[in-house]
């Protein structure tokens, strides 16, 4: 096991590293440079004070000082200063992580509780009516836009129940339930099209395996059903479905972008969209490397899982 | 039409066949067929101009003059999604085709050419792979100044590392098979092999990953609209019609979040059947 991990860190490490360079290139990709972007909505440039911002960005430093400057920043957990506010980027940031990581967490329940039922139940019942309705239902997930659904869940909600959600963060301090309300509806916004996603991979990952002769030897031999099902076909065919999870606990970022829109929660992923209409770069910038760390954090999690769920993983 | 029906009722006839071995691969045909007239025939088929901004008739409810209502600038939504369905289908087809095509060429190339030239594209692909779908397009969209090319940069390039994975396995499936290696003591040139013998075996998994991005793709450029950092005024486009301004009016005329997000909807998940159809048709063993 010890070689897999070690490996498989050494890999990680490797990924960040690319990815802060993919990161860092994308965004001087831009014509021009960053300082004469900010200024190009001022109006008036007073040179003095452009140069002065160039040499607080380092940018008249050559390119590879640049992003050395930067990782050794990233290192030290200084994410760089706001323009926006005119704050220290971390404590912008630091106070929205909760409520992305609440959300995103939600939402994956959401995901995998209705996911994996409706997943195995359509693979039970292979080209049946039930079959046919979860296949359709699953695809609907996947073809609704995240924000709309949360748009038309605040419409019906407001028409019918004559229920307005708070438009304002509430602590779960102050009110749990108040709180609890105003996740759950954008966790089942954001958690319908991952539902739908696993519900899909759990199908067809169940259908391979109920082929198997051990599934067959196994209902030979008289067992019900339900304990075929569940303990012969579902361990087995657990594992695309755990990547998948994994995968997309990490793709889910983006489906967070929209949903914490919709809804007005402070999140770190509406703040990026914040950042990039205002041009905010070294925020940007931050923001996204932010995001390659979870994405891989949450891949090396699932590898981990994976080599412990099935040792010839390990022995690749 | 006669021809056309008896065509589709036959069970001898091969489209006839088609339809009733793939019901669910029709019905999406057919809505993405109806939303490529809508596209094409905007000029006509709209009953007034997209783009004029009518003060006394804002907020109207749907009624025979709008038949889906006008919004808060008084514009007819209905004349707004047929010419929406242009910006979202030509953005959709184009990005997934773009992306498919490069995705393609690198993929072939990473998985044919192999050694140096794989050792250079394989970990980039790799490591743009692991971005967020759309937060890789929002980082372009921040990187470019809006406009139309970018959101289709923006859109198609996290596209390619996708479709070059596929690609590149198919490739170096393809490479072990005997007819290659047949190919090979024949004395045929790795270009005339990679063309003649490699790349019409990848054709199929290419179609795959391209029809079955344009739901993605038409998605992404829906959401990126929303958020303002799509394509840009004066082209109508359905995910800025469900913009944060339309949503502040949700309760005083639902119509102006209902219809536009009815369309996207039902074209993403025709172009999903379609794909999930065509996916089958040519490669049944292939999971996406």
């Amino acid at each position: 096991m010890w070689p897999f991990v070690a490996r498989r860190l050494t890999l990680a490490a490797l990924t960040l590293v690319g990815m802060s360079l993919v990161i860092f290139v994308l965004l001087r990709l831009a014509p021009g440079n960053i300082v004469d972007l900010l200024f190009q909505s001022a109006g008036y440039v007073d040179p003095a004070a452009k140069q002065r911002i160039a040499h607080e960005l380092q940018i008249d430093r050559p390119v590879a000082v640049q992003y050395l400057l930067w990782i050794r920043d990233l290192a030290h957990g200084d994410l760089g200063i706001s323009y926006r506010y005119g704050l220290p980027a971390w404590q912008i940031i630091r106070p929205r992580i909760p409520t992305t990581v609440e959300l995103a967490t939600l939402a994956m329940v959401v995901a995998v509780l209705i996911g994996v039922p409706t997943g195995i139940l359509s693979a039970t019942h292979q080209d049946t009516a039930v079959d046919f309705g979860l296949r359709v239902f699953s695809l609907a997930g996947l073809s609704m836009p995240a924000f709309w659904l949360g748009m038309v869940i605040l419409l019906f909600l407001v028409r019918e129940f004559h229920w307005i959600p708070s438009m304002t963060y509430v602590s779960p301090y102050v009110d749990l339930r108040a709180h609890l309300v105003q996740f759950a509806f954008p966790a089942l916004a954001v958690g319908y099209r991952s539902a739908a996603l696993i519900s899909r991979m759990t199908r067809s990952s169940m259908l391979e395996v109920l082929r198997e002769d051990y599934v067959r030897t196994a209902q030979a031999k008289g067992l019900p059903r339900r304990i075929v099902v569940n303990r012969h076909a579902l361990r087995n065919a657990l594992l695309p479905i755990v990547t998948v999870i994994g995968t997309e606990f990490a793709f889910l970022i983006g489906g967070l972008v929209v949903t914490e829109t919709v809804f007005n929660l402070p999140g770190v992923a509406r703040y990026l969209v914040e950042a990039i209409t205002w041009r905010d770069y070294p925020i940007v910038q931050n923001l996204v490397m932010f995001i390659a760390i979870v994405v891989v954090c949450s891949n090396l999690a699932v590898d981990l899982l994976y080599a412990r769920l099935d040792p010839r993983v390990r022995f690749e | 039409m006669r021809a056309v029906l008896r065509a589709v009722g036959s069970r001898l006839h091969p489209v006839g066949r088609l339809v009733r071995r793939y019901p669910l691969g029709t019905a999406g045909a057919v809505i993405m067929l109806v939303a490529v007239v809508a596209a094409a025939g905007a000029d006509v088929l709209a009953t007034h101009d997209p783009t004029r901004i009518d003060a006394a008739h804002t907020f109207l409810a749907p009624s025979a003059s709008h038949w889906l209502g006008t919004d808060y600038l008084g514009r007819d939504i209905y004349s707004r999604l047929m010419h929406g369905a242009r910006v979202s289908l030509a953005v959709g087809i184009t990005c997934s085709l773009l992306g498919g095509l490069v995705g393609g060429g690198l993929g072939l190339a990473s998985g044919y050419a192999g050694g140096a030239v794989a050792f250079v594209i394989q970990p980039v692909l790799d490591i743009m792979q692991g971005f967020p779908l759309l937060v890789l397009a929002l980082v372009m969209t921040a990187a470019l100044s809006p406009s139309l090319a970018t959101t289709i940069i923006a859109i198609s390039v996290p596209f390619v590392p996708r479709v070059a994975r596929v690609v590149r396995a198919a490739v170096l499936s393809i490479r072990e098979t005997s007819y290659v290696e047949a190919a090979t003591a024949l004395g045929m040139s790795r270009l005339r092999i990679a063309v003649r013998h490699i790349f019409p075996n990848t054709v199929s998994p290419l179609i795959v990953m391209t029809t079955a991005q344009l739901g993605t793709a038409i998605l992404v450029e829906a959401s990126l609209s929303f958020l303002g950092l799509g394509v840009p005024e004066p082209y109508p486009s359905w995910g800025r019609m469900l913009s944060v301004s339309a949503a502040e009016f949700a309760q005083k005329a639902p119509w102006l979040v209902i219809f536009p997000g009815v369309a996207i909807s039902l074209v993403v998940f025709a172009s999903n059947l379609l794909g999930d159809a065509v996916r089958d048709f040519l490669d049944p063993r292939l999971r996406l």
